[in-house]
């Protein structure tokens, strides 16, 4: 095989690697337990200050209220892309739209609810 | 007697120095001295210490030096807060037997340690991008800024008393960081390392010499208040 295609294909190798989806347990494990908890319920570790305490999402009765869409930009775009809390940040730079739709199937599980229910 | 027996036990010495130095020898087994950084969060959960493979891009060498020789924690829960934290009564709490001290070196130890990280710069590129202007900001002003316009207490302690856990303390980062560092890290974190914890929040270039001004005149008055 030419020497180019080895380099191809460790190129994109290394590239897969790189880029690697993480599970959304690991992403909220990372991301959102800081400020929504270790259970979830919005009692994280850095909520003793906030103006605004962060959503609880074993809450089935305000998760249901909120589409998956909505959802979605409020983790892209921040809290105040959908009239929101600016302590909840944007996460579209560390996240991919695939991991965000992923961690938003993860809180439908946590709050067991779907949109409307 | 004791000191001999401390340098032993801790395997710091003038000979550990001499033979590859300590950077090499000790520090290696809680920080990445060679880069790159964590690429999974599965590597990211296990890190120990901050990375120092970019050491002389991030931090001041005095600073270093002094802290070497007496450190104590800047971030309350650790590097990854997940492995330091326990569900409260109310809140998730620190789990303080979880951290560990960080080793005090002699000033001589210390002195040549920060002077082996401040070789280490592999990020020149992202430190010429960023140019710090002068000026001054109110602190009125810029806990507007940091508080209600972007949120950085969430994470973030901008006293001892205020402000969230999960990062470093921000009231002597201007003490212990590089001013461009704090700007080019503000700007994009990730390009310092794919996993942070801190998001990019697509700052504009005003909000983050803001925000640089506003840490400089926290961490004055931090170094004042002592």
């Amino acid at each position: 095989m030419p020497n180019r295609y080895w380099l191809v294909i460790l190129l994109t190798a290394l590239s897969l690697q790189a880029h690697a989806k993480e599970s959304a347990a690991d992403n909220y494990k990372a991301y959102c337990v800081q400020c929504h908890g270790l259970q979830g319920n919005g009692n994280g570790v850095n909520i003793r200050d906030m103006s605004v305490v962060p959503r609880d999402h074993t809450d089935a009765k305000s998760m249901s209220g909120r589409s998956d869409e909505t959802i979605f930009k409020a983790i892209k775009e921040g809290g105040p892309a959908i009239d929101k809390s600016i302590l909840m940040p944007p996460w579209g730079g560390t996240l991919s739209d695939e991991e965000i739709t992923d961690l938003v199937q993860h809180l439908r599980m946590l709050c067991k609810c779907k949109f409307g229910s | 007697m004791k000191r001999i027996l401390l340098a032993t036990l801790l395997g710091f010495s003038g000979a550990a120095l001499a033979d590859g130095g300590l950077l090499q020898k000790e520090c290696v087994s809680c920080h990445n001295i060679s880069g790159p950084t964590a690429q999974t969060l599965n590597e990211a959960f296990a890190k120990k210490g901050p990375d120092l493979f970019y050491a002389g891009n991030k931090y001041r060498q005095q600073w270093l030096v002094s802290w070497l020789q007496k450190p104590r924690r800047i971030r309350p829960t650790g590097i990854y807060y997940g492995n330091h934290i326990k569900a409260g009564a109310k809140e998730d709490e620190i789990d303080a037997a979880t951290l560990t001290p960080h080793l005090a070196l002699s000033k001589a130890d210390a002195t040549a340690v920060a002077a082996e990280l401040m070789k280490l710069k592999v990020h020149d590129d992202l430190i010429a991008k960023e140019k710090i202007e002068s000026g001054t900001i109110s602190k009125q002003m810029g806990e507007m800024t940091f508080n209600k316009f972007l949120g950085c207490m969430a994470c973030h302690l901008i006293e001892p008393e205020y402000g969230g856990f999960s990062g470093p303390e921000l009231y002597t980062a201007t003490q212990r960081l590089q001013p461009e560092f704090m700007a080019s890290y503000i700007r994009n974190p990730q390009a310092w390392d794919p996993k942070s914890w801190m998001p990019n929040k697509h700052l504009s270039d005003v909000n983050i010499q803001k925000l640089v001004r506003y840490l400089d005149l926290l961490s004055k008055e931090s170094a004042n208040a002592k």
